[in-house]
């Protein structure tokens, strides 16, 4: 049992780390790449200074990405090798795939980038770029593939005691792919989107390099509006799809204990886990209904009948995943898309009225709104992986008998402590860079001058 | 020839890859210290591999990625087995690839000196711990008849093992020393060239302790093949030696390489068609066929990856091309 909630504690860590710096990568990476291409097309410098700043951060960010990206390979195999047995016929491939198609180019083609500003025709130094957004955006589809089939396990039958591919079609075409896909992509391009709208207000209301600043907000204000409405979009249909294929995660968001027809949202719940219910609600009728089918009447099955039948399915067992936790990941995630939305529609309207520069309030929200989407991501993988327990593999395997049955609570332990250490220290050097650079602006992020100065006396040895 | 067959040999081409491009890397970051004699001499050392290093340990990623998909078990004993010293191949990765962005991100002189030794400390660590890894792999390690590892980490550190992983380091370290005497100039050049006479030189006895203990405490010689092809590669280190003496560091660079190749080869081939041998019984040894996925997995993984390797090989031949220049402190810029 410590076993088990430490190897679960350690995976939640290292990948919500992890995930801190994907979708930064996901979204910036095709920004960086669109300023490129601006400054191909136009020659105009700004565009330059702006490829260039942005692409630092961009960098900064992208080595935390690839040195924890590199951890969460391993750690199916080191914590959870009885699952790796289990599903490996099936979850390996995409892995492997995600190498083969994505990470070469990934990191081969920025390689290229970064050090082939005079080595390379502009025309192919740009498309480097383009292919280090594609790619890495093409790995973001096969990781889903393979969490995808965690959650709705798709072209398998069990045989030899483990479940076997059959059909690769049904693995890539899994239909969770299509909603959790563009969900995860495009919350990434809202990450960016914001992280650059965040700096580039704090720099307007330091009045610097106005030119960029402007130019980097107008497209990321875009990037970001259109990013959170298709966000938000497929959210919604993503939830219809859950309600369908995964009704216990949904009713455990809901805290919705039980069935009802037609279902009311509720906004608020005190909810009492072991004695399955609410203590005290504040709902809306007929709203809960509404989300799962498109309209008002419907029945949302209850967290008490959808356990007394996963109980008559599966045998005895409790496959109620934590509500309270989950009822207010959700919630938390729901308020800030929808903060999300709303931000970039008023930074349009002040930016067409040409008020944006006065308006400094605004300009300070921007600055404060830069780990809204962070929030966001997190919860919604909370609620994702977590709303999936008692199972590792929906309906197949529970996490428990996915553990590595060979690794003790105390390497576990080792390793979580090892993880966290390492990881707080990386995360006070990244953050310490990224706003150094910040701070910095565009002019010098050609560091020229930084690899002149101050470099006498760095000894390794003293 | 099945596709179990095609697979191993597949990882076995994966792990050749990434020892012999991955290699230098160590290689270099472990000389790093004692070639730099200053943070410009430094710079020049990482600028040697900055452009390539990423893309060359994405062949390990993709060697890990592939045991996952065609041999699970493998991969499932393998990882939660050799569990902490797998930690520990983490935290050596982790901390050298951050250094690699971050030095040159700031230019106080503790900070680089930071850099450096995690360069250092996590380029020596890898280059140790897969060779401990692949020894203890060939040599057998407790493995029960369920596919479970019954040792612990100290299992692993076994005298045999250790040899195997001074192997590797003096082996890469080598490829480092001879690729940056052809990737620097000048007098840089000249000091790369002088260390790998060194080095080569503790490499043959080394390299001849390891074959050693391997007659003893493998049956990797049962298999002449694997045998032959073990010693060949020893041979190509005295060849290397002589290369170095008579200063052709690019041949040198070559059979050096072949080394590589070579001494990976033969603990692949002595090791096939097992993938780790069990010292309890040799029938709870994992194989290409108790350990495997499906033949439907393989057919599709084979497609793909017989697809994507010559694209992977042309793009990233084209950027050892691009980069074909000797580095100089007049180029740093980045």
């Amino acid at each position: 049992m410590t076993e088990l909630i430490l190897s679960r504690l350690q995976f939640a860590a290292v990948s919500s780390y992890h995930f801190l710096f994907v979708p930064l990568t996901l979204g910036l990476s095709v920004l960086v790449a669109m300023m490129e291409t601006w400054y191909v097309r136009t020659g105009n410098e700004a565009y330059k200074k702006m490829t260039k700043f942005w692409g630092k951060l961009f960098l900064i960010n992208f080595a935390m990405g690839v040195v924890t990206g590199l951890v969460q390979e391993f750690l199916f195999g080191m914590n959870w090798s009885e699952y790796s047995r289990f599903v490996g016929d099936i979850f390996g491939a995409p892995l492997a795939v995600e190498a083969l198609v994505a990470f070469f180019i990934e990191s081969t083609f920025l390689g290229l980038w970064v050090f082939g500003w005079d080595k390379l025709p502009q025309k192919v130094h740009a498309l480097s770029i383009w292919l280090v957004a594609i790619a890495s955006n093409v790995s973001a589809l096969w990781i889903l593939i393979a969490n995808s089939f965690m959650q709705e396990p798709v072209g398998y039958v069990l045989r030899n005691g483990r479940a076997e591919m059959t059909d690769f079609w049904a693995l890539i075409t899994n239909p969770h792919v299509y909603y959790q896909f563009p969900h995860a992509v495009l919350s990434g391009f809202v990450t960016a989107a914001f992280f650059v709208m965040g700096i580039s207000a704090y720099h307007m209301l330091k009045k610097n390099h106005l030119d960029v600043f402007r130019r980097s907000f107008h497209m990321a204000v875009i990037f970001g509006l259109i990013s959170a409405v298709g966000v938000a979009g497929v959210g919604h249909l993503q939830a219809m799809h859950l309600v369908q294929t995964q009704p216990m995660k949904m009713s455990a968001a809901e805290a919705h204990w039980e069935t009802e027809n037609p279902a009311g949202l509720l906004l608020y719940a005190s909810i009492d886990q072991q004695g399955h219910k609410n203590n005290a609600e504040l709902k809306i009728p007929g709203l809960l209904s509404f989300l799962s089918y498109n309209r008002f009447t419907g029945e949302v099955k209850g967290i008490n009948e959808l356990q007394a039948s996963a109980v008559e399915k599966f045998g005895p067992g409790n496959y109620i995943p934590p509500v309270t936790s989950l009822f207010w990941s959700f919630r938390i995630m729901l308020i800030a898309g929808l903060w999300l939305v709303l931000i970039p529609l008023l930074g349009l309207y002040f930016y067409k009225k040409r008020s944006l520069d006065k308006k400094s309030w605004f300009l300070k929200v921007l600055l404060w709104t830069i780990p809204v989407p962070y929030i966001a991501n997190t919860a919604g993988w909370f609620m994702a992986e977590v709303g999936r327990q008692p199972w590792i593999v929906y309906g197949l395997q529970k996490s428990e008998a996915g553990l590595s049955t060979s690794v003790s609570a105390t390497s576990i332990l080792i390793t979580l402590v090892g993880f966290t250490l390492i990881y707080g220290i990386l995360a006070v050097a990244d953050v310490y860079l990224l706003l150094k650079f910040i701070k910095r602006g565009p002019e010098d992020t050609n560091t020229e001058e930084t690899l002149k100065s101050g470099i006498k006396g760095a000894s390794l040895w003293t | 020839m099945d596709l179990n067959i095609l697979w191993f040999i597949l990882i076995t081409v994966l792990f050749v890859g990434f020892f012999f491009l991955e290699g230098f890397d160590f290689g270099v970051g472990i000389l790093l210290p004692f070639l730099g004699k200053n943070d410009l001499e430094r710079r020049v050392i990482i600028n040697t591999i900055g452009p390539v290093w990423d893309g060359n340990e994405v062949w390990m990623i993709t060697a890990g990625g592939a045991m996952f998909a065609a041999f699970p078990n493998w991969y499932a004993t393998l990882f939660s087995g050799f569990y902490l010293a797998l930690f520990l191949v983490l935290f050596a990765l982790i901390i050298r690839g951050v250094a690699f962005e971050f030095r040159s991100s700031d230019s106080s002189p503790r900070w680089r000196a930071t850099g450096d030794w995690m360069i250092f400390t996590g380029s020596f660590l890898s280059a140790i711990l897969w060779g401990v890894a692949m020894t203890n792999i060939v040599k057998g390690v407790p493995i029960d008849a369920h596919m479970q590892y019954v040792g612990t980490f100290f299992t692993l550190l076994n005298p045999y093992a250790i040899v195997g992983g001074l192997t590797t380091l003096l082996v890469f370290m080598l490829h480092g020393a001879l690729y940056l005497n052809l990737k620097t100039t000048g007098e840089m050049a000249d000091r790369a060239s002088k260390i790998a006479k060194k080095i080569a030189l503790v490499g043959i006895l080394v390299v001849l302790l390891f074959a050693g203990l391997t007659y003893f405490q493998t049956d990797l010689f049962t298999n002449l093949g694997a045998g032959i092809t073990l010693l060949a590669a020893g041979v190509a280190l005295v060849l290397t030696n002589v290369l170095i003496r008579s200063h052709k560091g690019g041949w040198a660079f070559v059979t050096n390489s072949v080394t590589i190749l070579l001494f990976t080869g033969a603990l692949f081939w002595g090791l096939f068609p097992r993938v780790i041998i069990s010292s309890l019984n040799p029938e709870w040894s994992l194989t290409i066929y108790n350990a495997s996925s499906s033949p439907y997995t393989l057919k599709i993984m084979t497609i793909i990856a017989l697809t994507m390797v010559p694209i992977i090989l042309l793009y990233q031949g084209w950027t050892y091309w691009v980069f074909r220049k000797r580095v100089t402190e007049r180029d740093l810029r980045y």
